[in-house]
């Protein structure tokens, strides 16, 4: 019923994930294609999903012949000639053979579909990671990180799942129910009228099952997730429950809930109760069929009323074969609706990856695009409109124009496109109208690595991965050596705090592991920004503050990384406002005003006012 | 496990009736082979019809029986399971709920969320399984070991001794298995963990060229999930091909030597038919067993970390007035010496002293980790202090009943907790407020006007973390929930950073006007949000670097003069 022990998606047994998506069933056509592309992951692996077939058909095979050579036996036992030795035994060694064959063979099969499929699953999830790297910014910009984290996880494991599960189940459930009505036909065939009753009841009550029953389960996987979540939820605000003094109110309201979940627990049980009684009940009644027919068709065999020739003869080691067979007649029956189910699952689950792996890239660098080198750091931003969405536009007709080595600070309002000017000059998002140019070259012309490497780029969400604090530094130039790393952590004014770490500049940085505050995190991407010998630099101020030692040498780094630099700062410091060469005030998608501080000052206008209301 | 099982025992009873069902459904299946074998034997042998009939309308009857009574105990045990969880449950996020903050950062938030959701369900699963497959397959095993026995000794003993074998080969398997599969889990986390950080980092990455290097970063978490994963399903795939072999093993052995049992007349064919039925049964619950085997250490841990939050001491208890004796009340508000560590290697809070009058309004400044938050959450008793005493008019806060304590603040902290309700139960919180109450505390936070521009006001649903409504409505609604009971005392911790300054000013006239006698803690890192008050705290590293008010402290206090002019106020903050 299960499958097994922790099966490929059973991850051992643990709680259903309730994060889990369900799956919608496609239609015909739609599965067809997406049956089909699958099919040609299978198709490149042709020679061991041949084996694979052969496997399993050759080992259901012995499986099935088992039991053929245990009835022998038992008529060479119970011959009324007396027990005939020889072919006791010639029957019950092919029996161990066929027996101990067909388990090695199984598992051998096992291991080959895991390989199979763990070969189909590794190259999915690479193509479909390197397809993500490949889209442009604005693919992660309008979809949450969960759906996509959702695709790679979930929706290839369920692929994983029905092809390393299903493909085999389908296979040997088809050739052991053929095979095992072939031999019960040759021992009787007036008993196969049994299965008369007992197929359709296995396939009524398997119908029955995946249609009525398994949406009840999900159901309640939703509900435990609800729950789950409410618990978190809560969770995370305890400390203000608890000021406020609502832990009762609070504490009632998720009864009622985890009440609601149990009902729903309950209602899927109060079926699931039935499941296995239900299937033993149908293997039961067969057994008791088997009882009687064989019972009064041995009888009648046995006194002579029945002739050997007849087809109504049976031996005893006939019902007992019959027997071992209509049980495993009978199993794969019922099973078949439930794989239906998981096929359609696997189906839509694939559908989901192949929409991301037919996403449009990045539009590739133009033919005849040069790389940029030496730059100067000559900016320049030529009447340039653009939205993110046509019919909302974020910048109108901007221009602005910067020489080599000048500090320009962008101010203004939230929401003002102050962040989708860096999106613009790094060509993360391409303009809709005007042009921007480097050193006089239009960016649409050059390709995108030069342009992009023309930059440093420090942002306020301070971006470490997963890895050493090495890694993490040198990852802002290709082969840098440890000399250079500790070089840019000196001129980031963080090497002494790394020097404190367990491990100095092989501590990784994780989430549950060293605990370094938001400052370090600032100062360590400064020292990447340190590696690279770009001419120009986009720099986004953080707005909260970090205790004054660590400002101070932030700052310091920051005034050190931005010497001889063309620097776009989306600045939120005075200091740095006031220092800027020109202050671009950025108001409603416009440049509204430019100048140094004083000279804005003098004028009088919206970035006068705004600095005056600081002493308001 | 023994503080959990204590749940059960209201439900002994209902149990009882269950493992009666489960009872009577095994006997009945137990009975079938041996009517089959009998059937064959002596009724054939009687060569009557009619008994033959006789015999199988009575393994109907058992067939009918078996599966109602386990039916009948299959839902007798889920309902046995149903109700215990939702009492364990129930019970655990109360206790939860009521664990003190300290007792809360021990435990850690995400360790008592996995107990209250992974644990009782690993628990549930248990008891469920205890109560179905636990009743039958053991009886199975017994009852088929004693029928087989009957039937014929020599045989049942051979065949018996491959249940230990099996055992033990499968109990090996999962023990090396299960684990493997934790490991396979982590695989998922690393691999899942580089997906998430490139997403995040998408821009960095691309700006400094960097998908190779990302593709191979990915390529070796892909790798190594792929090789646990195998490692994993090889090692589990064991298992069925196991069982298999030796079941089938047993069979022909069974068959092997009745030949020359049945030659000399100790045995016959028929016993060896039900012996091959029994075999199966056999083999089934011994599986069964050892799956109990395994999840019971599961369960035993998960048991045992529900227990820890159950049987946790209460913390903070109220203090009686003569340990902690009433002073004078010539402050409303009074830090007398305060010092404090959240873990008693490093003073978060030293030596901190101060007095506030009724009305009086204070702010905190300093950088992120000065302790503005702690000195906040001191006087609400999240803690307890180390050493020195907090006193609200005149009483120690160790003496103030809960309820009373609670009912005296109004807060609004920094990364509060809006949850996924509508916008009038968000201000409400579960407290008896009219709806007058909470259209005025609207009102006065400035949110008034954003909420009527919602098509259903104050029925709007907010989604979890409120991430359908901006930074700034954010605050403003936790304001509104912080005023709306007229609480004596407001405490806003960062709580207008995300405002912009005609709002923020707003803000401010409207609670001078309406907050009238309220006492009003301000913690922020702008100056702006602070330069009003009575008294500022000026505070780095826990001590308090400067006091006063903002003149005075412009002119004595050369951080703060620094914090002053590094900041532009608040409007080009976003």
């Amino acid at each position: 019923m299960s499958k097994g022990f922790g099966g490929p998606g059973g991850r051992g047994g643990g709680m259903p994930d309730t994060n889990r998506p369900t799956y919608q069933k496609l239609s015909g056509k739609r599965a067809r294609g997406v049956a089909l592309r699958l099919g040609t992951y299978i198709l490149q692996r042709w020679p061991l999903f041949l084996l694979a077939l052969a496997l399993t058909l050759f080992s259901n095979q012995l499986a099935l012949m088992g039991p053929s050579f245990s009835g022998k036996a038992i008529d060479a036992i119970s011959s009324p000639l007396g027990v005939q030795f020889d072919v006791v035994e010639e029957n019950v060694v092919k029996m161990l053979g066929c027996y101990l064959f067909s388990a090695v063979l199984s598992y051998i099969l096992s291991v080959l579909m895991i390989h199979i499929s763990q070969s189909i699953v590794y190259s999915m999830r690479k193509q479909l990671f390197e397809k993500l790297t490949g889209l442009p910014v604005g693919y992660f910009d309008t979809h949450a990180t969960g759906d996509i984290i959702s695709h790679i996880s979930y929706d290839i494991d369920t692929i994983n799942t029905s092809l390393s599960h299903d493909l085999v189940m389908i296979m040997s459930s088809l050739y052991t129910v053929i095979g095992s009505l072939v031999f019960m036909w040759r021992i009787s065939k007036p008993m196969i009228l049994i299965f008369l009753f007992t197929v359709p009841a296995s396939i009524l009550f398997g119908r029955w099952r995946a249609t009525r029953v398994r949406p009840l389960f999900r159901a309640r996987v939703k509900k435990l997730g609800g729950l789950n979540g409410y618990a978190e939820e809560m969770l995370s605000g305890c400390r203000t429950i608890r000021a406020y003094g609502r832990e009762g109110e609070i504490g009632d309201r998720f009864d009622e809930r985890n009440k609601d979940t149990m009902d729903s627990y309950y209602a899927a049980e109060h079926f699931g109760a039935l499941m296995f009684p239900g299937m033993t009940l149908i293997t039961n009644l067969s057994l008791t069929m088997i009882t009687i027919f064989g019972g009064i068709l041995y009888m009648l065999s046995q006194n002579g009323t029945i002739a050997e020739a007849s087809i109504f003869f049976i031996t005893l080691g006939g019902v007992a074969q019959f027997v071992q067979y209509s049980r495993k007649f009978a199993n794969p029956i019922s099973e078949f609706a439930n794989i239906i189910n998981e096929l359609q699952s696997a189906f839509s689950a694939a559908e989901r990856v192949f929409r991301i792996i037919d996403e449009d890239p990045e539009t590739p660098d133009a033919p005849d695009a040069v790389a940029l080198s030496h730059v100067k750091g000559q900016v320049d931003i030529d009447h340039v409109d653009f939205g993110y969405t046509p019919e909302k536009q974020i910048l109108h007709d901007v221009t602005i124009c910067a020489q080599p080595g000048k500090t320009f600070a962008i101010v203004g309002p939230t929401g003002t496109g102050k962040t989708t000017i860096i999106n613009l000059l790094m060509r993360f998002y391409d303009v809709n109208d005007g042009a921007i140019y480097i050193d006089g070259s239009e960016i649409r012309q050059v390709t995108r690595n030069s342009l992009r490497g023309s930059y440093t780029m420090v942002l306020q969400d301070t971006w470490l991965f997963h890895g050493t604090v090495f890694d993490n530094i040198a990852y802002g130039r290709e082969g840098a050596t440890r000399d250079e790393v500790i070089a840019a952590a000196k001129a980031a004014r963080i090497h002494s705090y790394i020097e404190t770490l367990p491990d100095g500049y092989d501590t990784i940085l994780s989430d549950e592991g060293i605990n370094i505050s938001k400052g370090q995190r600032q100062l360590i991407t400064i020292a990447r920004a340190m590696l690279s010998d770009s001419s120009m630099l986009i720099l986004d101020e953080a707005t909260s503050n970090v205790d004054s030692r660590t400002e101070l040498k932030i700052q310091e780094a920051l005034n050190q990384l931005m010497e001889g630099r063309t620097c776009f700062v989306i600045a939120h410091r005075l200091s740095t406002i006031k220092n800027a060469d020109c202050i671009l005030v950025l108001q409603n998608g416009a440049v509204t005003e430019q100048g140094t501080h004083d000279e804005l000052i003098a004028k009088g206008g919206f970035y006068a006012t705004l600095y005056n209301s600081q002493f308001s | 496990m023994k503080t959990v099982l204590t749940y059960l025992k209201p439900l002994i009873p209902r149990m009882l009736l269950g493992i009666s069902g489960k009872f009577m459904g095994t006997m009945a299946e137990l009975f079938l082979p041996l009517i089959l074998s009998h059937v064959l034997k002596d009724v054939v042998a009687r060569k009557s019809l009619s008994d033959i009939l006789y015999w199988g309308l009575i393994m109907t009857g058992c067939a009918v029986v078996a599966m109602v009574c386990h039916t009948i105990g299959n839902r007798t045990g889920a309902k046995v399971s149903r109700n215990f969880v939702e009492k364990l449950r129930g019970d655990l996020f109360h206790r939860t709920m009521r664990l003190s903050a300290a007792q809360t950062d021990r435990f850690t938030i995400p360790s008592l969320e996995s107990r209250i959701t992974t644990d009782t369900y690993n628990v549930y699963n248990f008891v469920m399984m205890m109560l179905r497959a636990g009743v039958r397959a053991p009886l199975l095993l017994l009852g088929g070991i004693f029928i087989t026995m009957f039937m014929d000794r020599y045989l049942a003993t051979v065949m018996l001794a491959v249940m230990p074998i099996l055992f033990i080969l499968v109990l090996t398997i999962s023990r090396k298995g299960v684990p493997l599969y934790s490991k396979v889990q982590k695989s998922v986390d690393g691999m899942i963990r580089v997906v998430r950080e490139d997403t995040q980092g998408i821009r960095v990455i691309k700006a400094l060229s960097k998908t190779d290097y990302e593709h191979r970063r990915y390529d070796a978490v892909n790798r190594s999930l792929v090789a646990d994963e195998k490692r994993a399903g090889i090692t589990m795939g064991l298992v069925n091909p196991i069982m298999t072999a030796l079941m089938n093993g047993g069979i022909v052995a069974v068959v092997a030597l009745s030949a020359g049992r049945v030659a000399a007349g100790q045995s016959d064919p028929e016993t060896v038919i039900a012996f091959m039925q029994y075999f199966t049964l056999i083999s089934m619950a011994m599986m069964a067993v050892t799956r109990m085997f395994v999840m019971y250490t599961k369960c035993a841990a998960s048991a045992a970390r529900i227990t820890q939050v159950l049987e946790a001491p209460e913390d903070l208890v109220v203090q009686s007035t003569q340990d902690y004796p009433d002073k004078q009340p010539d402050a409303h508000i009074e830090f007398d010496h305060v010092s404090f560590s959240y873990l008693s290697h490093r003073n978060n809070l030293q030596d901190i002293s101060f007095s506030l009058p009724r009305g009086g309004s204070l702010g905190i400044i300093g950088a992120t980790g000065s302790g503005k938050s702690t000195l906040v959450r001191l006087l609400m008793r999240f803690y307890d202090t180390d050493s020195g005493s907090i006193r609200i008019n005149g009483r120690d806060v160790r003496t103030i009943p809960n309820d009373e304590r609670c009912a005296m603040f109004g807060l609004s902290l920094q990364h509060d907790f809006l949850y996924a309700d509508t916008i009038a139960e968000n201000i409400r919180f579960g407290r008896d407020l009219t709806r007058e109450q909470i259209v005025q505390a609207a009102v006065t936070a400035q949110a008034h006007d954003f909420i009527s521009a919602f098509p259903d006001g104050y029925e709007h649903m907010l989604a979890q973390k409120a991430t359908n409504i901006s930074g700034g409505q954010k605050q403003r609604l936790l304001i509104a929930r912080a005023v709306a009971a007229k609480p004596d005392i407001l405490v806003l911790d960062d709580s207008s950073s995300a405002l912009d300054y005609k709002t923020d000013a707003a803000l401010r006239q409207a609670l001078a006007r309406d907050m009238k006698g309220t006492t009003v803690i301000t913690v922020a890192q702008r100056v702006s949000s602070v330069k009003n008050c009575d008294l500022i705290l000026v505070l780095d590293e826990g001590r308090v670097i400067g006091s006063g008010s903002h003149e005075h402290l412009l002119a004595t206090c050369p951080e703060y003069q620094e914090i002053s002019q590094s900041q532009m106020g608040g409007a080009f903050v976003e």
